[in-house]
């Protein structure tokens, strides 16, 4: 799951329609299509193998596993947990945005970065620093408060992009002719923020259907724990893939949601920045009670978590610091990332060139498919492709290859997204122009090509990086025996309730994804 | 000497024939401008010569060598051609200096006098060689653009609609810079434009296409005082076109009588006269002024001529003019060209906007 923004029709190379309008004449390069294909076949394995399974099992069969009250509890489940967390991550991430962006209000740079580090901290971290300090957060109230907390920045940084791009003329306009400013607000300012306070919900929508860690340590069973603990007990039961199945179809329509809403998020914004800024809204004697209000949210979802991991750190240090063990994991997870990197960008390029360079029905299509991972949960990931290297590739089974393509699928619309835009900034006539000044195909490469894609490349590969060191559910079914991760160890110890043994592993987590969340942040900003 | 000879070149896309036959030589050191409505070809044809493209057929030499010909093309890298796209296209990761030295071998990349040259050239401050194409203005990277184009003294120089990204007010002047570069560095240039205005003002030879078909070629006074057709004629300037009965060298028309430039076989023809042709005055055949389009420097008269003739556009000059309404009497100055007509009725037509200057 990835905060990653959905493919925009909009965005065409540059260099003008007329020798683009020429190229897209011409047909696609074979072996371009022929990689693309297969990359976007590799994307799509999770949903064809649940879409076969599903249609495999029968009707008959599909009725028995999926009408049982059992089911009943954890559609309950989800469905409220996903909807109340949806609705109260909108509410305060629009109203830190707007406090941030539009009001007076003291030390908003301060503000601005706090709002978005929880981002920085794995759900399953923020959960163990709750559960490990009170037991009273299990059950669903606890686990509300607690993804709330993990995933409200999620609409925040839309939001507060929004409003930064919004023309402080249509409120000037709006008070102009007799209305308030809280009118002003909710008549003009709040229609234009819909589409990324919608957005961004949707996005913690899909985040929370996939949510498993978190989840899991609070004892709130939703679809996707009962997936991995059916496929714990019963082993790749037909249940689980059933299970998988409705899951899938949750997040679909979330995501087709998300990709509708993306089509009318453009025209909301007008221009790319407003020439001034806009006035600031005095909050006079309410500064301090809104003051004390972030300063309760940061301590939610900033002080607890962090407070508990130190506390655990200095109290598990006493007793046993396995620097050893540290080391190799770091090394693990590092290596194991470093090559999801690798490998995602790579499976990216031929795609993202495709779309972008020779534009066509063909090529949506395909780029299309790739963003699939923005939908698919981990768990529904690894369940597919432990079932079919169980089936067919035996050899592959909890493999390492096997675990780096399921990062792979998981994480491949980061890459897409920053690649894309990119190669997007090369027009083809600047080859022409190499080419005309004498360069050769390879020379064009080195010279032209790569120095422009090199930083879309970078942070692509990065922002992959930083998804993987972090990955959870894919990792703990797909990772071979005796390979252990951060997150895996983490885990381990964490569910034998050894705090303080679990809690080095979490604290590297959050410093390895503190750049990730700084990466996102200025992404966000730049996008909008 | 012939820099550049283009022999029956054709191209299509799919089944959409772009190029249908062209020939085109354009002489050493001169500059050539490719006139064409949008959809004509001439940026095909550009790409052809760049070798950015293959042609189906025909054959295309610099000098004395063959570029391309059956079947067998130096690719684009090896044909020592500049090329100025639109919107000049500087490469944005490079600073001006690296954009202009691009083209050069490794060794010379370093040296700073080329580059402060070239600027000069192209009429640019040497401060700007640290820029990067961002702090530029539109105008200034056009020029960069030249500069890149002819640092490595490219056997020609193609240029594809280099000013039309440019508004108005940089364009007149980066256009004279460009002319003015590529005479001083004795470069051979083509240029491929839509505006007649750029193309009559700068070329040495203009070469109007249409179709995918060269229609014409010539010097642009020649272009504009004896179109080859009326299409051509209303398409290189404003033009008043009339039914007329050629009899003697004399043209009778609405206009009354007016000398027809040779060769004027005798019979029913369509005449091509120019609004700065018609003089209004105290004689002539009359007509009424239905409307006036002042431009300051000179204006354009919309004038039916009585009784009940077709309406015709006289260009004039600014002070002075008749108030609409008024009837005046025209009188048509210096020769008529005409085109021939074998059937039916000559259709009469003006073309229907006046440009405000040329």
């Amino acid at each position: 799951m990835t905060l990653t923004t959905a493919p925009s029709t909009a965005s065409r190379p540059g260099g003008g329609a007329r020798p683009s309008s020429r190229r897209r004449r011409r047909r696609y390069p074979r072996a371009l299509l022929a990689t693309s294909t297969l990359v976007t076949l590799i994307a799509l394995i999770p949903l064809i193998f649940v879409a076969v399974y599903t249609v495999g099992v029968g009707w008959d069969e599909a009725l028995r596993l999926l009408v049982r009250p059992r089911i009943g509890e954890l559609l309950w489940n989800t469905t409220r947990l996903a909807l109340a967390c949806m609705a109260l991550s909108a509410v305060i991430g629009t109203g830190a945005a707007w406090l941030v962006e539009r009001s007076d209000l003291p030390g908003r740079r301060i503000w601005n970065v706090l709002l978005v580090v929880p981002l920085a901290i794995p759900a399953f971290v923020n959960s163990f620093g709750w559960v490990s300090v009170t037991a009273a957060v299990e059950g669903y109230g606890g686990a509300l408060l607690i993804v709330t907390m993990s995933y409200f920045p999620l609409v925040y940084l839309p939001v507060s992009a929004a409003l930064r791009g919004l023309d402080p003329a249509l409120e000037e306009t709006a008070n102009a002719l007799g209305n308030g400013r809280w009118r002003t607000f909710t008549r003009v300012v709040l229609p234009q923020l819909r589409p990324a306070m919608l957005g961004g919900a949707l996005l913690v929508g899909l985040h929370l259907l996939a949510e498993f860690g978190a989840l899991q340590m609070l004892r709130f069973p939703t679809f996707t724990t009962a997936i991995y603990d059916q496929y714990r007990s019963t082993f790749n039961g037909p249940a689980a893939n059933m299970l998988a199945g409705v899951l899938v179809l949750c997040c679909l329509l979330l995501l087709l949601g998300e990709l509708r809403l993306r089509g009318q998020a453009r025209y909301a914004r007008l221009g790319a920045g407003s020439p001034r800024p806009a006035a600031r809204a005095r909050l006079g004697i309410v500064t301090v009670p809104v003051l004390l209000a972030l300063a309760a949210l940061i301590t939610l979802a900033l002080g607890v978590p962090l407070g508990s991991l130190a506390h655990w750190l200095i109290t598990g240090s006493s007793t046993a610091f396995p620097v050893d063990t540290l080391l190799t994991t770091t090394a693990t997870s590092v290596g194991l990332a470093a090559a999801a990197a690798l490998v995602t960008s790579l499976l990216a390029l031929p795609v993202a060139w495709l779309c972008v360079r020779h534009p066509g029905r063909a090529s949506t299509l395909l780029e299309r498919g790739t963003y699939f991972g923005n939908a698919l949960p981990g768990i529904v990931v690894a369940l597919a492709l432990v079932t079919i290297s169980i089936r067919y590739t035996e050899t592959l089974y909890q493999t390492v290859p096997l675990l780096v393509i399921g990062y792979a699928i998981l994480f491949l619309p980061r890459a897409m997204v920053s690649l894309r835009a990119a190669i997007a900034q090369v027009p083809p006539v600047l080859d022409d122009v190499a080419h005309a000044l004498g360069a050769t195909r390879t020379g064009t490469l080195w010279r032209v090509t790569l120095p422009l894609i090199a930083r879309g490349l970078g942070a692509g590969a990065a922002l992959v990086f930083l998804a993987a060191v972090t990955e959870l559910t894919a990792t703990l079914l797909l990772s071979p025996t005796g390979t252990e991760t951060l997150a895996t160890e983490f885990w381990a110890n964490s569910s034998n309730i050894e705090y303080g043994a679990a809690a080095p592993y979490a604290a590297l987590m959050v410093l390895i994804s503190a750049p990730a969340t700084y990466l996102l942040t200025r992404e966000a900003r730049n996008s909008r | 000497m012939t820099a550049l000879t283009v022999r029956g070149v054709t191209k299509s896309f799919g089944s959409v024939p772009v190029l249908e036959g062209i020939d085109l030589d354009v002489p050493a050191e001169s500059f050539t401008a490719v006139l064409g409505p949008s959809g004509c070809g001439k940026t095909t044809l550009l790409r052809l010569i760049a070798g950015f493209d293959d042609p189906d057929g025909g054959t295309i030499s610099f000098g004395g060598e063959t570029v391309y010909g059956d079947g067998r093309a130096v690719p684009a890298q090896r044909r020592r051609v500049g090329y100025v796209p639109q919107e000049g296209a500087l490469f944005p990761h490079l600073d001006v200096a690296a954009n202009i030295t691009f083209g050069l071998p490794r060794r010379a990349r370093a040296s700073r006098d080329r580059v402060a040259e070239l600027l000069e050239l192209v009429g640019l401050d040497a401060a700007v060689a640290g820029r990067h194409p961002h702090q530029l203005s539109g105008g200034q990277q056009q020029r960069v653009a030249l500069a890149r184009a002819l640092a490595p003294r490219p056997s020609i120089v193609l240029l594809d609609e280099p000013f039309s990204s440019l508004d108005a007010g940089l364009r007149e002047g980066t256009r004279r810079a460009v002319a003015q570069a590529l005479r001083a560095a004795r470069a051979t240039a083509v240029l491929v434009t839509h505006d007649q205005g750029e193309a009559l003002s700068l070329a040495d030879q203009v070469a109007v296409m249409r179709a995918g078909r060269l229609v014409q070629l010539d010097a642009p006074a020649t272009l504009y005082r004896s179109p080859r057709d009326a299409a051509v004629a209303r398409f290189v300037g404003e033009a008043v076109l009339l039914p007329a009965t050629i009899s003697g060298g004399v043209a009778s028309c609405a206009l009354g009588d007016v000398a027809a430039r040779e060769p004027a076989p005798d019979g029913p023809a369509e005449i091509l006269v120019r609004p700065e042709q018609i003089l209004l005055g105290a004689t002539g055949v009359r007509a009424r002024v239905t409307d006036v389009s002042y431009f300051g420097h000179d204006a354009a008269v919309r004038l039916d001529l009585l009784p009940g003739g077709p309406a015709v556009t006289a260009r004039v000059h600014g002070h002075d003019l008749p108030a609409p309404g008024t009837e005046v009497r025209l009188t048509v100055t210096g020769d008529a060209p005409s085109f021939p007509v074998t059937t039916g009725a000559v259709p009469v037509t003006t073309s229907a906007e006046v440009p405000a200057a040329r």
